[in-house]
């Protein structure tokens, strides 16, 4: 089992917590981990990314080599095109449809969303109004790690107890929102397919 | 033995706690700053058992750490690259006088640039000190040579630089720590002179320097950072140093067929190149940064054999930090094809938060500006304000490293060219800005200085401004008149009234200073709100 995984997306979309999320499942599976992310001008809206690799076999590169990605996993519709190059030609990308048109020249949403059906595998959740569902605007990032679940190789249960683990000095309610979330997330995407 | 995951930042802090760490200082800079941030979180600090904090620059950070050696403490600093020119001072001549405890210089490097001004290469610095490097592959290494180091820096008197680059900076992976080692006792060295670099004690320790040379050269042939691995196929022999000997192992599967030396120590470990370069035919070169080994070996003239290959041979690209992708083209692997580009996705530049106290100052400066921009011009600095480069404000026209803002605006005016603007963070101001204004002041130089005073430092994420609340008195001391002296609230609804003080400060034939002053809107939504500044100004 491998997985090379490009989480993508904006500042303060909450993208590094999924990263915290998949790492905490997969560490708690015994499996070999490597994450790579990009920080610095995270809080001002521009592109954040972060390259997450777990395999049961040892893992070298922090970073994910261009065409061997099993997944794009990202949380803007328009960041979740910006790294094809590093999709295997059979890989899967899992992408929010919400926008975040936080400049002037952003493109037509529905080219954008029409491209992304073209692509061989691929899922599209609207994880605003599935979060709202959920109870929180908060907890779309989580939706939509839900979407991808069947792309994770990891079980739900793991993933659940990384979610459990990482917001694990929240308020309580949060964690239940969270999880709501992923859940709804999950069958969103069970519906999508 | 616990397993944690970690950055490679945290792993190099926390194997420094578990080495016996009593001090950790540093200045914050993308990819150092979660060095010194995870030493001040770690029950440790926190207990008062370990020192640590920011300090007002590199300089002083080095400067604290070589103090605290000094009274026989293990003690390090931490700093991005461009944070080792500002400590180069302390840095060279603390390899003269030499250590008593352990004192470590830890430097993370940003090859591609993602948050600098350039993508210098800390190796270089370490020929002019004359002083070991490290260099770890991966977060493991990264935990494991603080102890490695400590006790080297102890057995040489020397310090060690400590290079990280940014992947291994910011990515994470499972380690496995060891055993925690108690701090060193309090003892101030007895060989008092070797302290005082008087010429003839300099000369001294100069020679005894020279003559460390060849023990740190033996150290790099038995190190356990640097490591020959034998291969069947001949033709082409491999240095990787840091990373990129995780790419090496990464693109081979884990089991290059040809031989592959990694080298994570410098001075480089001449035997064992010797060794590769007598068996290959052709040697390829990969390295993160300049093509400081590439040149070694490449010699001058050039030898003849074996061919070296690296960055300016073109086989890897000159500039721009190393990629699994990069390595496996120099190596000759097929390039594995991925979906095509899409042509879709426009660029998402940085851009100040909504409501940030900068955007407003960037107004009040273009509408103060607008009758005067054939000659006026705002030097600016580092720090957020920085984005006030681009639209929708275009409002700044220089930004170079910290604290030319003060600085260069005086030498513009200086020359005649008016009004000169500085624009300056809080942080930076008390970075590298207050000598120059004391500059200013001493020469009543014609220029204008804005500190923009959100009282953190932003750009690296919110840590505390070291002349927090003391900003007008610091420029009173320094010597600003206090009518020329004023402090405004950068907000919308004062536009006009901030417009009108700064009209009159660039009216005034002297030096002025004015403190725009109001909260980042990123720490003010994490509760961070801080008293406000004590002082005098208007
Ligand atoms: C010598 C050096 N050290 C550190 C940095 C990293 N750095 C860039 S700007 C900055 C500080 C910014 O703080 P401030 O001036 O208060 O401006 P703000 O971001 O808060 O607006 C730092 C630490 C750098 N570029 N150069
Ligand atoms: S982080 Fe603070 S200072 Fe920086 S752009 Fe945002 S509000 Fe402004």
């Amino acid at each position: 089992m491998k997985r090379d995984i490009i989480l993508a997306g904006v500042g303060g979309q909450g993208l590094l917590s999924i990263a915290a999320v998949l790492g905490d499942a997969a560490l708690g599976l015994g499996l070999h981990l490597r994450q790579c992310e990009v920080h610095g001008m995270a809080q001002r809206g521009g592109v954040v990314q972060s390259h997450i690799r777990y395999s049961d076999v040892p893992l070298y590169s922090d970073l994910v080599r261009e065409g061997t990605a099993d997944l794009i996993l990202s949380l803007e519709p328009m960041e979740s095109l910006r790294y094809l190059p590093f999709l295997r030609p059979d890989g899967a990308l899992v992408t929010n449809s919400v926008p975040v048109k936080n400049i002037p020249d952003y493109p037509d949403l529905d080219c954008i969303l029409g491209e992304i059906r073209r692509l061989p595998r691929h899922r599209i959740v609207d994880a605003a109004v599935v979060a709202e569902q959920a109870g929180s605007p908060q907890c779309a990032n989580l939706v939509v790690l839900g979407a991808a679940t069947p792309f994770l190789g990891l079980a739900e249960d793991s993933l659940e107890a990384g979610i459990r683990s990482v917001f694990a000095g929240k308020d309580p309610r949060i964690v239940e929102t969270n999880l709501r979330g992923f859940h709804l997330g999950v069958e969103a995407a069970r519906r999508a397919s | 033995m616990s397993t944690r995951l970690l950055l490679g930042d945290e792993a190099l802090a926390q194997g420094a706690i578990d080495a016996g760490l009593s001090g950790a200082f540093g200045y914050p800079g993308t990819p150092s700053t979660e060095i010194t941030e995870y030493v001040q979180r770690s029950p440790e600090a926190r207990s008062g058992a370990v020192r640590s904090h920011w300090t007002a620059n590199e300089k002083t950070a080095v400067e604290t750490a070589l103090g605290m050696c000094y009274a026989g403490k293990r003690a390090m600093a931490s700093m991005k690259h461009v944070g080792l020119n500002v400590a180069a001072d302390p840095f060279i001549n603390a390899a003269i006088s030499g250590t008593n405890g352990g004192l470590l210089i830890n430097v993370a490097d940003d090859p591609s640039m993602h948050s600098s001004q350039n993508e210098q290469d800390s190796r270089l610095y370490t020929e002019i000190a004359l002083v070991p490097c490290i260099e770890p592959a991966n977060q493991q290494e990264a935990y494991d040579v603080p102890a490695y180091a400590f006790d080297f820096s102890e057995r040489h008197r020397i310090p060690v630089l400590v290079r990280l680059t940014t992947r291994l900076a910011h990515s994470r992976a499972p380690v496995t720590l060891g055993s925690k080692r108690p701090q060193n006792e309090l003892s101030a060295p007895t060989d008092r002179e070797r302290f005082i670099l008087l010429p003839s004690n300099a000369r001294r320790s100069y020679d005894r320097l020279i003559r460390q040379q060849r023990d740190f050269l033996r150290e790099s042939e038995a190190s356990p950072f640097n490591r020959l691995v034998e291969g069947t196929d001949t033709s082409l022999g491999v240095i990787a140093c840091g990373i990129a000997y995780n790419y090496v192992l990464e693109v081979t599967g884990g089991a290059p067929r040809f031989p592959v030396l990694k080298v994570g120590q410098y001075p480089l470990p001449l035997a064992a190149v010797e060794r590769l370069l007598a068996q290959c035919s052709e040697i390829l070169v990969l390295e993160e940064g300049y093509p400081y080994v590439e040149s070694k070996l490449l010699g001058s003239p050039p030898r003849p054999s074996p061919v070296i290959r690296g960055r300016l041979s073109g086989d890897v690209p000159r500039t721009g930090e190393l990629s699994p992708q990069s390595v496996a083209s120099a190596l000759g692997f097929p390039e594995l094809q991925g979906l095509p580009a899409s042509g879709a996705p426009v660029s998402r530049p940085p851009a100040l938060c909504p409501g940030c106290p900068h955007a407003d100052t960037c107004r009040v400066l273009n509408d103060a500006l607008a009758t005067r921009r054939e000659t006026g011009r705002v030097f600016s600095d580092i720090g957020c304000y920085t984005l006030g480069a681009l639209p929708p404000y275009g409002a700044i026209d220089t930004c170079i490293e910290m604290g030319a803002s003060i600085t260069m605006a005086k030498g513009a005016s200086d020359a005649g060219l008016r009004p000169a603007i500085a624009l300056i963070g809080d942080s930076t101001f008390a970075h590298s800005g207050m000598t120059g204004l004391l500059d200013c002041v001493n020469e009543n130089s014609d220029v204008t200085i804005v500190i923009v005073d959100n009282s953190t430092v932003a750009m690296t994420g919110g840590q505390t401004s070291s002349a927090e609340r003391r900003l007008v008195a610091i420029c009173e001391g320094i010597g600003v008149q206090p009518a020329h002296l004023r402090v405004i609230e950068p907000l919308p609804g004062r536009h006009a009234e901030n417009v009108a003080i700064l009209e009159e400060e660039i009216s005034h034939a002297g030096p002025s200073v004015i403190i725009a002053r109001r909260e980042c809107i990123q720490t003010l939504k994490r509760g961070s709100r801080r008293p406000a500044d004590k002082g005098g100004g208007k």
